[in-house]
């Protein structure tokens, strides 16, 4: 009886010491273990238009598919596509069933002390759009200018403390309303997201809403599983590399359909 | 339960609900005088002998009759202005509110006038009067006496009815009442008392139209 103690002491201590080491291993071997599995795993959005959609072909597409595509082929491997709710992304990330989140997903401090950020590879912020002819560069610009914007979203909030009293906010029920009063001209400006403003250059209007200033910005990052450096730097050159080469430019203007923002 | 009411949360915003109040009082009064107004003119037509004129109203009628005033309003506000007819959201509530009410008091008035005997025009046609002046003093009159319950419901749902145009923006009770909601979320406080408000304006518009109804339709006995 004590033998056999003796013994499951053993063993257990043994195990122990394996998963130990195991783990130790497992730090910084994120990127070696793709390569050699060959497969990219990453979270995409599937219901965020214009980052991640299903097309009627069933196929995802989206900023956040093109950029997964262009990461994988730059790490020579083949890319497997895993949909998540903005919900579940880190939760998949941290259990190790994903390698990335490329999920428009922003950065602060809480999701800081989970998981690790790569440099910001596409432009997310709240703003204020115009055709081009109104010249408006700041807050104090809409002075005598209608602004039209969705009510009670962050925008609203902002501008309102921020906007000049001779401005005129026109608040609409949601995004749609806060559109068509665009389209229609019943507003000169509207303030709204970067993505809700692409959604309106998508339709190919007369009047095309450009960004004249910045409300909020929290720009899209790559996330990854803390203490894997050599993956985080290699994510981070390719990035630099696409800022450079154009081609996050191009995946820029076909989802946003705008250039990249310089600061990014 | 666990929720604290707070109607002092409220109190800040006194002004922009006054404002709203205003706006809704200002654009049923509008709605009321122009549509009730047109109701007339549309229900007179539509006792015309010319077909075509008869045609038309009933046409009118019965496409305001039945669509949505939502989109109807949305029409006026986000359609017209690709036909480069551009009108404010205060032009395009009011605007939506007359071409409703008048859709609406035109079909209620016309009963009114068929309700008025023959013998009546008969009558005045025997005292050799004119169609307009048959219409104003012998028609009119009775006609409204009978309908002006009816009608004075749909000035009250018309009323209430502007609620709607706070999708356009225009800054009347509910727009006032949503705009509070989207800023300190309290939203049994703001609807509570948004509520009353319309209550206190429906209970109030009625008295009104009934003093109305009772100083100009009642029925004066000329011995």
């Amino acid at each position: 009886m004590k033998k056999g103690l003796l013994r499951f002491a053993a063993v257990a201590a043994l195990s122990l010491a394996a998963f130990s080491t195991g783990a130790a291993r497992a730090a910084d071997m994120a990127l070696d273990a793709i390569t050699k599995a060959g497969v990219l795993k990453v979270a995409v959005p599937q219901d965020f238009p214009p980052f991640g959609s299903v097309g009627a072909d069933m196929q995802p597409k989206g900023y956040d598919i093109d950029m997964a595509g262009l990461i994988a082929e730059k790490l020579g491997v083949k890319v497997e596509l895993v949909p998540v709710t903005s919900a579940n992304r880190i939760p998949y990330l941290t259990t190790g069933k994903v390698d990335l989140i490329i999920s428009s997903l922003g950065k602060n401090p809480d999701r800081e002390k989970v998981i690790d950020f790569s440099d910001a590879y596409a432009p997310f912020y709240n703003g204020v759009f115009g055709p081009a002819d109104i010249a408006v560069k700041d807050a104090a610009g809409l002075s005598g200018k209608t602004i039209g914007v969705t009510r009670g979203a962050i925008e609203d909030i902002e501008l309102t403390k921020i906007a000049p009293a001779d401005a005129t906010l026109k608040r609409y029920e949601d995004n749609n309303g806060t559109i068509s009063a665009f389209m229609s001209g019943q507003v000169d400006l509207i303030a709204t997201g970067n993505v809700v403003a692409a959604a309106i250059i998508a339709m190919n209007p007369p009047k095309k809403p450009e960004p004249k200033f910045l409300i909020k910005n929290s720009p899209c990052y790559v996330g990854l599983n803390k203490d894997e450096p050599k993956l985080l730097a290699k994510v981070n050159e390719i990035i630099a590399a696409a800022k450079k080469d154009g081609s996050l430019a191009k995946i820029s203007n076909t989802w946003l359909g705008i250039d990249l923002p310089a600061d990014l | 339960m666990a929720y604290q009411f707070d109607f002092g949360s409220l109190w800040e915003y006194r002004g922009v609900i006054a404002d709203g109040v205003g706006l809704t009082i200002r654009l049923t009064a509008v709605g009321t005088v122009a549509g009730v107004g047109l109701g007339i003119a549309g229900a007179f037509a539509r006792t015309s002998r010319s077909p075509a004129l008869k045609a038309a109203v009933g046409a009118y009628v019965e496409f305001i009759r039945n669509t949505p005033f939502l989109i109807q309003l949305f029409f006026i506000f986000f359609g017209l202005p690709v036909l480069g007819v551009k009108l404010s959201e205060w032009q395009a509530a009011s605007l939506a509110m007359v071409v409703n009410l008048a859709a609406y008091s035109t079909e209620i008035i016309r009963a009114g006038i068929q309700a008025v005997p023959k013998g009546q025009i008969e009558a005045a046609e025997a005292l050799a009067m004119s169609r307009l002046q048959i219409f104003r003093h012998v028609i009119l009159g009775p006609a409204m006496r009978k309908v002006w319950p009816a009608l004075s419901s749909q000035i009250v749902i018309v009323m209430l009815g502007s609620s709607v145009c706070s999708q356009i923006a225009a800054e009347e009770l509910t727009y006032a009442a949503n705009f509070i909601q989207s800023r300190n979320f309290r939203a049994f406080e703001v609807y509570f008392v948004s509520t009353g408000l319309y209550l206190i304006l429906a209970v109030g518009l009625r008295a009104l139209l009934k003093l109305v109804g009772w100083s100009l339709f009642r029925r004066r006995r000329h011995v």
